[in-house]
């Protein structure tokens, strides 16, 4: 019973990071590049969500919303300011401008609410659901977290094959130059993308601070490298990759921390995707390219 | 004719790399004995030390050889953890601190390559951004190991445990050396500014002479088209492995240095996290891809910065994050690119006009 | 005994046929075109013969000796260099360095050697520097012998890389399309510089070419592959006055 649990909050756990992964991988199956800064932006939208539902105590939805609308504006903004100017130019640099923007956005939220960890009140509400006797229980957020993951990738996959916004996505990540010819507008294609992607980036914030509730300027930092891991596992520019990586990856974290040791939670995952990646040196579902000699 | 002038201008470029350091170690002393020093100043001159080995190691990964590696922190740790526990363990056998210092350096470098060359063997199969994944991945095990590893020592020899320090099973005298989480406490102070810069000066004197190599030439080869470069009978496997393995083995070295410049060491994600990784990638960045003395320079100046900047508290890593955005983008973004020559023009040409 | 004896030589990519029992034999000495229309596999051709690609089937000989399914270095060592159709110089090491890499496996000392600048450091790099400049002063680079490889124009980027291939002392030279994107005059120039390495080194070569003047002026034999398969094969005249050949390349 215990080990059903501990899945459960794995496949949680794993909800959110593959909410995280959905947004570096669409970011980087289209403007091809590492954005460090995305782990940043959850902890900016668990910020606003604190702040709408703990100071100002308003709705929870609210919260959600507020979180959602601030990270979308945020997300858009850095993409034109930073690196829509950096687009040509070498991937280091681009790599290093997130890297910026992310020591930029911890830095203004250790300014503004400080370096001390706050409690952050769970946006859901509904009871536990309990099953076989008690013995198994299954908390609100970890059913609203892996039900808005499903949600989300399905929203997200219809989005993607269904609208012409979505075709042009795919069409630009194939082939910007080409994209162009086609009469797309790639920068605001690209602008579209990072919406998505830091929306989504605010949602899974407020359930990761929902689920684990203390948050600091650096809440981000690791679920964003850890999200970067599953996007990789996966195949790093497939959707649906992410969406598996981030299940596995939280899978083996939470198992990794119940039966093997907590401090190596963390080193059983990077060794997982080591291994994958050498026998599968692509990701799960990413695609092998061949150089043309 | 010509060909000499080549070589001369390489070798009067080398010189002048290898003066700017010795000079910022005069500048130092004479500042020191004309009593300017602070406290503060004196605390970062083992630091900066320390970063420069560790962006002229990085350098030679992904600006000689090309390829992205998140995790040099790591091999700094295993420098750094190596380096320590050796100078603890000898304490009784070898009683000069200094010359267990120097042995300490040679057996952080020498673990460190071993890490860098079992490391660099699956890594560096793979390619760009897999690759800078895996070596971030690698860094944070060998941080994660180091925190659950116990060492002690006792009569019977050494005792490993995974667990904690009751597991190693020492007997009355033991001592444990290193204590998982808490990592290494009371290793001498035994890095000074000046051995600082005598590291500097020999990881210098590698790296430069090895770029200026028949394995340099190799190694840039690789980089600037493998398929090329194995078309004229280049060894891939064996260059980039060699280039990874003497990149560890320096950042080692800094670890080494790191370690007795500290009286515990413990590694936490901030001192040999990805992090560190990364602040040590943006020193290489920002002195310039491949440049070796610009790397020098960077971290000089970009561990500096936030320290002299602390006046302004909180507001120190803001200013910091700042200059670092603008500076890339009016170093690389090419409508700055643009601008910038276009201005270097528009100079060049009203001087011309002038002498006219 | 031939330079080069390939048989049977084969290989698909899923499912298609990229090169379909081709055979080929090349004497010492001998310059030898590789023709055919677009897509019809003479750079699969190279890349099988210089270990890029694995064949499914068939044998390569060099010289006596059985090369199929060699590793490229193996390749090279064994005495084939290659030109490339998209130049693919080292393109941030100076014109020099660029040769002196081609050098790399007959000029050796030890990396330590290097690192610690023992007098064989000295020795050998002089050695290379003399050997290398006088290679580029053959293809008229020796002025420019410290430009960054990018620096260069066009075609004598060209030249580089055969110069390049050169230095590592090949038993036989392939060039794939060393004309491409060149004007007359330097197409002119190349055939001179082709003929002038044959002669001047011995050398063995095949060349990949569409540029008919130059292939008629310059290769003894040709080889006209068509979807993957050897069409026709003979004396230059012969194979360009053959009418199938002339099909193969205008349609009907």
């Amino acid at each position: 019973m215990s080990f059903l649990s501990y899945l459960i909050n794995g496949i949680s756990l794993g909800s959110i990071y593959a909410i995280i992964a959905l947004g570096y991988t669409m970011v980087y199956g289209i403007a091809k590049m590492l954005n460090f800064a995305h782990g940043d932006i959850i902890m900016v939208g668990g910020f606003a969500a604190f702040t709408v539902v703990s100071t100002m105590g308003m709705n929870p939805v609210l919260g959600i919303l507020a979180a959602v609308a601030v990270c979308t504006v945020l997300g858009v903004t850095i993409e034109r300011v930073a690196y829509k100017p950096l687009r040509g130019a070498s991937p280091l640099a681009v790599l290093i401008t997130a890297i910026g923007i992310s020591y930029l956005l911890q830095n203004v939220a250790l300014l503004i609410f400080g370096s001390n960890s706050k409690q952050f009140e769970s946006v859901v509400k509904i009871p536990a659901l309990k099953l076989a006797d008690g013995q198994l229980s299954i908390s609100g957020v970890t059913m609203v977290t892996i039900a808005s993951c499903i949600v989300i990738m399905a929203v997200l996959t219809t989005f993607i094959n269904k609208t012409r916004m979505g075709q042009a996505m795919l069409a630009v990540s194939e082939d910007k130059g080409a994209a162009t010819l086609m009469g797309i507008d790639v920068n605001r294609t690209i602008a579209v993308t990072f919406a998505i992607g830091s929306a989504l980036a605010a949602i899974a914030g407020v359930l990761l601070c929902s689920a684990y509730p203390s948050l600091t300027p650096y809440t981000g930092s690791m679920p964003g490298i850890k999200a970067f891991v599953a996007a990789v596992f996966g195949g790093i520019g497939s959707i649906p990759g992410a969406m598996i990586g981030g299940i596995i990856l939280g899978i083996i974290e939470n198992l990794s921390k119940a039966y093997i040791s907590s401090e190596l939670s963390d080193a059983i995952v990077f060794s997982v995707l080591i291994v994958v990646l050498l026998v599968r040196p692509t990701g799960i579902l990413g695609k092998t390219i061949h150089e043309k000699v | 004719m010509k060909m000499k002038n080549v070589k001369n201008k390489i070798t009067i470029q080398n010189l002048i790399t290898y003066a700017i350091v010795i000079a910022f170690w005069v500048f130092i002393q004479i500042w020191s004995m004309a009593g300017h020093m602070t406290n503060l100043l004196n605390g970062l001159l083992v630091p900066i030390c320390t970063y420069v080995i560790l962006a002229i190691s990085l350098n030679l990964t992904v600006g000689i050889l090309g390829e992205l590696s998140l995790g040099h922190a790591g091999f700094m740790c295993v420098g750094a953890f190596s380096g320590a526990f050796f100078t603890k363990a000898m304490a009784d056998a070898i009683p000069s601190v200094g010359v267990r210092f120097a042995i300490a350096i040679l057996i952080g470098a020498a673990v460190a390559a071993l890490c860098g060359f079992l490391i660099g063997i699956p890594v560096l199969r793979l390619k760009g951004d897999y690759l800078a994944i895996v070596t971030l991945a690698f860094g944070e095990i060998i941080k994660n190991l180091i925190n659950v590893l116990y060492v002690g020592k006792d009569s019977q020899g050494f005792h490993f445990s995974m667990k904690d320090a009751a597991s190693l099973n020492l007997e009355g005298d033991g001592e444990v050396i290193i204590k998982g989480a808490q990592g290494i406490t009371g290793t001498p102070k035994a890095s000074t500014f000046t051995i600082g810069i005598i590291l500097v000066l020999i990881a210098l004197f590698i790296i430069l002479n090895l770029i200026h190599s028949r394995t340099g030439r190799a190694i840039m080869a690789i980089r600037d088209n493998r398929i090329a470069a194995e078309s004229v009978g280049i060894n891939i496997t064996k260059y980039k492995l060699l280039a990874f393995t003497v990149s560890a083995s320096i950042a080692g070295v800094a670890g080494v240095l790191y370690a007795h410049n500290l009286s515990s060491l413990a590694a936490t994600p901030k001192n040999f996290g990805y992090n560190m990784s990364i602040m040590i990638l943006v020193f290489v960045v920002l002195g310039g891809i491949g440049n070796i003395r610009g790397s020098i320079i960077s971290a000089v100046i970009l561990t500096a910065l936030p320290e002299l900047l602390r006046g302004l508290n909180n507001y120190r890593m803001l200013i910091y994050a700042i200059v670092l955005i603008a500076m890339m983008l009016f170093n690389s973004a090419p409508k700055a690119i643009e601008m910038r020559e276009r201005m270097l023009e528009a100079i060049k040409g009203k001087k011309r006009k002038e002498a006219a | 005994m031939a330079m080069l004896e390939v048989k049977n030589l084969s290989i698909s990519f899923g499912g298609l046929k990229a090169v379909d029992d081709f055979h080929i034999t090349i004497e010492k000495g001998q310059l030898y075109g590789l023709i055919g229309p677009n897509g019809a596999g003479k750079t699969t051709v190279f890349n099988l013969l210089t270990g890029v690609y694995k064949p499914d089937s068939g044998s390569i000989e060099l010289d006596g000796r059985n090369i199929t399914g060699k590793k490229t270095i193996d390749i090279n060592q064994a005495g084939v260099a290659r030109t490339f159709q998209n130049i693919r110089l080292f393109k941030d090491l100076s014109v020099l360095d660029n040769v002196k890499v081609g050098l790399h496996n007959h000029h050796p000392y030890s990396t330590l050697e290097g690192i610690l600048r023992m007098p064989r450091y000295f020795q050998v790099e002089k050695a290379m520097n003399e050997q290398a400049l006088e290679l580029l002063k053959v293809f008229d680079l020796d002025q420019e012998a410290d430009f960054k490889a990018s620096n260069l124009p066009y075609g004598k980027q060209r030249k580089l890389e055969i110069a390049r291939a050169l230095a590592t002392e090949p038993k036989l030279l392939l060039l794939d399309e060393p004309a491409a994107g060149m004007n007359p005059n330097e197409t002119k120039e190349l055939m001179d510089t082709i003929g002038f390495v044959q002669e001047h080194f011995d050398m063995t070569i095949l060349l990949i070419e569409h540029d008919m003047k130059l292939v008629s002026g310059i290769c003894e034999k040709l080889t006209v592959l068509n979807f993957g398969q050897v069409l026709t094969e003979g004396n230059t005249s012969d194979v360009l006055n053959n009418p199938q050949v002339i099909k193969a390349y205008l349609g009907e």
